[in-house]
């Protein structure tokens, strides 16, 4: 057996022989992983989340009745009634994300201020700080509701005929308005009135529509192919495998950092054996126990939760090389740069914890910060999650594994040299 | 002819001079001791025998050979005996043995052969596949002293290879040294101890401050150095008389 296959054995033998590494590095991720991926992936059954949403109708007017109802009906929101006491403590519970609250005469006010007259009531949104992404949806859908409740009562509802029939004469009598927008102002009105006498005309609680959404909306994931399914379990693996096995190599480093400690570099040098092959034994190992680490993850993900390598094979084989080179590259720059173990492993965690953070291990980088998003592109892991993710659920043909493994082979060339030149070679 | 030739050695560490023109020979089938308080500069020498330490100036010569480089072929011939346990606590003896040969070259049934007769030696054969961390202090003292013979050295550098081990290893280990010495092999050692070096040493190298102030037998020492009329100091009072009582650390 050469020194090189001694090294990269010993290193294997002394890894297997840490039950403690190899749960963390194999057991801690995949569960990790099915953790968030959950998250990511959403329920199996295909529907969204519906957003908790407590209602009051303080109104109970035609308009507000079309409001909850309306409200009920809609997919998204998951509707509970309450008085508005009892709502308002529902959100400062966390029970519900957004208590939407009809005021008494918010029918009639938003009836009258519908064509312009007199002043807009106020729809109480009494929201969870916490949630305000879903105060934002819920905001966009109560309007949906609202207008279609209130146009509908004012185009054919009660209310509506009696303040046409109201507006009408007064509108007639005004002298303050402009006798174009005038004369403009009551032929609509006459024309609303007209509409009102034909057949099955009803109101805010009858067959006609009102003003409606002039769209539908026909919602497509852009995943590997037309049927398949986003599984964000693909994505959560990837980050949750990359992030441990830096964790792993810059524990290499740290137990290079030992083996100096314990004199068994000493020994190591003193024998007829090359720089070059002393620290390509460690890439070599390391990077194999990287392999390791994203095989078992991606196996274990395909078997239970259906990952699927939509995209290029080798590709996604090609990806995860670069990010074992990459990996175990980092492990040996933390020997070379570390003083102590004590003081190496402090910092690397943190330099892990950081490089997995931007780089979209835990959560995707789109919801970054544009510039953010730009400047993660100098994290390794950016390019290692994206190029799994490329070669997983996205579907991405070899042809868009090529940069990330480029990108990923620079950054090894890049720790390598720097690791080479900065080692402590002198043994006292 | 001396199989070791040490030749006008020096190594600094920034402005602090840890080996300044260090000279002295090992021959086949003879113990050096070398000797020095605290921060004389022996295991800075040491490593410079060993090749972890490149030597500023001067020259180490192997059967003749000067000894250069990383891969020089005439380290095949210096086995090291560490002071710290260089071993590998979480694999058997026999891995460590294995992986230590390897780094030689040895493989097949040479490295097993090489293996079971280190192991005799230190007389730890029967624990060979238990892991280290299961051993004793002078067990893996023992086993560091075959981990530097298992590819049949010419000359065996040990620096300190007692600290902290029992009387019963320490015993063990001075037979393992005898037993060397008659094989032919030619010993540097290494200690504080200085009755070891009294019972095992054929020659006696004093360094202090990074140079040699005494390379002699210990008759040679007792006889230049005894006092008129006082017969012979044992060789702890011939080191302190030649290197002071002043502390050094």
């Amino acid at each position: 057996m050469t020194p090189l296959f001694a090294m990269i054995r010993k290193d294997l033998l002394l890894f297997f022989s840490d039950r403690r590494s190899v749960i963390v590095s194999f057991a801690v991720p995949i569960a990790i992983a099915s953790f968030f991926g959950s998250i990511f992936n959403g329920p199996r059954t295909g529907e969204t989340a519906r957003i908790a949403v407590t209602i009051v109708d303080d109104d109970s007017s035609a308009i507000s009745k079309a409001i909850v109802a309306g409200a009920s009906s809609d997919r998204n929101l998951k509707l509970t009634a309450a008085d508005a006491d009892a709502a308002r403590a529902s959100v400062r519970r966390g029970q519900t994300a957004v208590a939407v609250i009809i005021p008494r005469g918010f029918g009639e006010a938003s009836g009258t201020a519908f064509f312009g007259g007199g002043a807009k009531p106020e729809l109480e949104l009494a929201y969870d700080p916490s949630r305000t992404t879903e105060l934002a949806m819920v905001r966009g859908i109560m309007t949906q509701h609202v207008m279609e409740a209130v146009s509908r009562e004012m185009f054919g509802g009660a209310q509506g005929r009696k303040y046409v029939d109201q507006s009408l004469p007064q509108i007639e009598k005004s002298s303050g308005l402009d006798a174009q927008q005038k004369a403009a102002l009551l032929q609509m009105l006459r024309s609303v009135q007209g509409f009102y006498d034909t057949p099955g005309v009803g109101g805010a609680s009858g067959s006609q529509r009102g003003i409606t959404m002039p769209y539908t909306v026909k919602e497509q994931a852009m995943t590997s192919g037309e049927n398949v399914a986003y599984n964000g379990y693909a994505h959560s693996f990837a980050g949750m495998g990359i992030q441990f096995l830096l964790f792993a190599m810059a524990n290499i480093g740290v137990e290079m950092l030992l083996e100096r400690q314990r004199g068994l570099w000493k020994r190591l040098r003193s024998a007829p054996v090359s720089r070059t092959t002393l620290l390509a034994a460690k890439v070599f190992s390391g990077a194999i126990i990287s392999l390791l680490i994203l095989g078992v993850c991606f196996v274990f993900a395909m078997i239970v939760f259906h990952v699927r390598i939509q995209g290029s094979f080798v590709g996604f084989v090609g990806v995860s090389m670069a990010c074992a080179l990459m990996a175990s590259t980092f492990g040996v720059l933390v020997a070379a740069l570390g003083n102590s173990p004590a003081t190496a492993r402090g910092v690397t965690t943190l330099a892990v914890l950081m490089m997995v953070m931007l780089g979209g291990a835990w959560v995707p980088t789109f919801i970054f910060p544009a510039w953010l998003q730009q400047f993660t592109l100098i994290v390794p892991v950016r390019w290692a999650v994206d190029g799994l993710d490329g070669m997983t659920w996205r579907g991405t043909g070899l042809s868009g594994a090529i940069a990330p493994i480029a990108v990923l082979l620079v950054f090894a060339a890049v720790f390598s040299v720097i690791a080479a030149a900065r080692f402590r070679w002198e043994e006292t | 002819m001396a199989i070791l030739e040490v030749n006008r050695l020096r190594k600094s560490f920034g402005t602090l001079v840890a080996v300044d023109d260090v000279s002295f020979a090992l021959e086949s089938g003879k113990l050096v001791g070398l000797l020095g308080p605290n921060g004389a500069g022996k295991t800075t020498t040491v490593s410079m025998l060993s090749g972890l330490v490149r030597p500023e100036r001067g020259e180490v010569l192997v059967a003749g050979r000067k000894l250069d480089g990383d891969t020089d072929p005439s380290k095949r011939r210096i086995g090291l005996v560490p002071q710290d346990l260089a071993l590998y606590d979480e694999l058997s003896a026999l891995a460590n043995l294995r992986f230590f040969g390897a780094l030689y070259n040895l493989s097949g049934a040479a490295l097993d052969k090489a293996i079971r007769s280190a192991l005799e030696l230190v007389e730890l054969a029967d624990r060979a596949r238990d892991l280290v961390k299961t051993y004793s202090g002078g067990m893996k003292r023992r086993l560091n002293l075959a981990a530097g013979l298992l590819h049949d050295p010419d000359i065996l550098l040990l620096d300190e290879p007692t600290v902290g081990v029992d009387p019963q290893s320490r015993n063990a280990i001075f037979d393992n040294l005898e037993e060397l010495k008659r094989r032919g092999k030619a010993l540097l050692y290494t200690t504080h101890y200085m009755e070891e070096v009294e019972r095992l040493a054929d020659r006696i190298v004093i360094v202090d401050h990074g140079r040699v102030i005494a390379d002699d037998t210990l008759d040679g020492l007792q006889t230049r150095l005894a006092p008129a009329g006082q017969g012979r100091l044992n060789l702890e009072s011939l080191f302190l008389a030649l290197t002071g009582r002043s502390l050094r650390d």
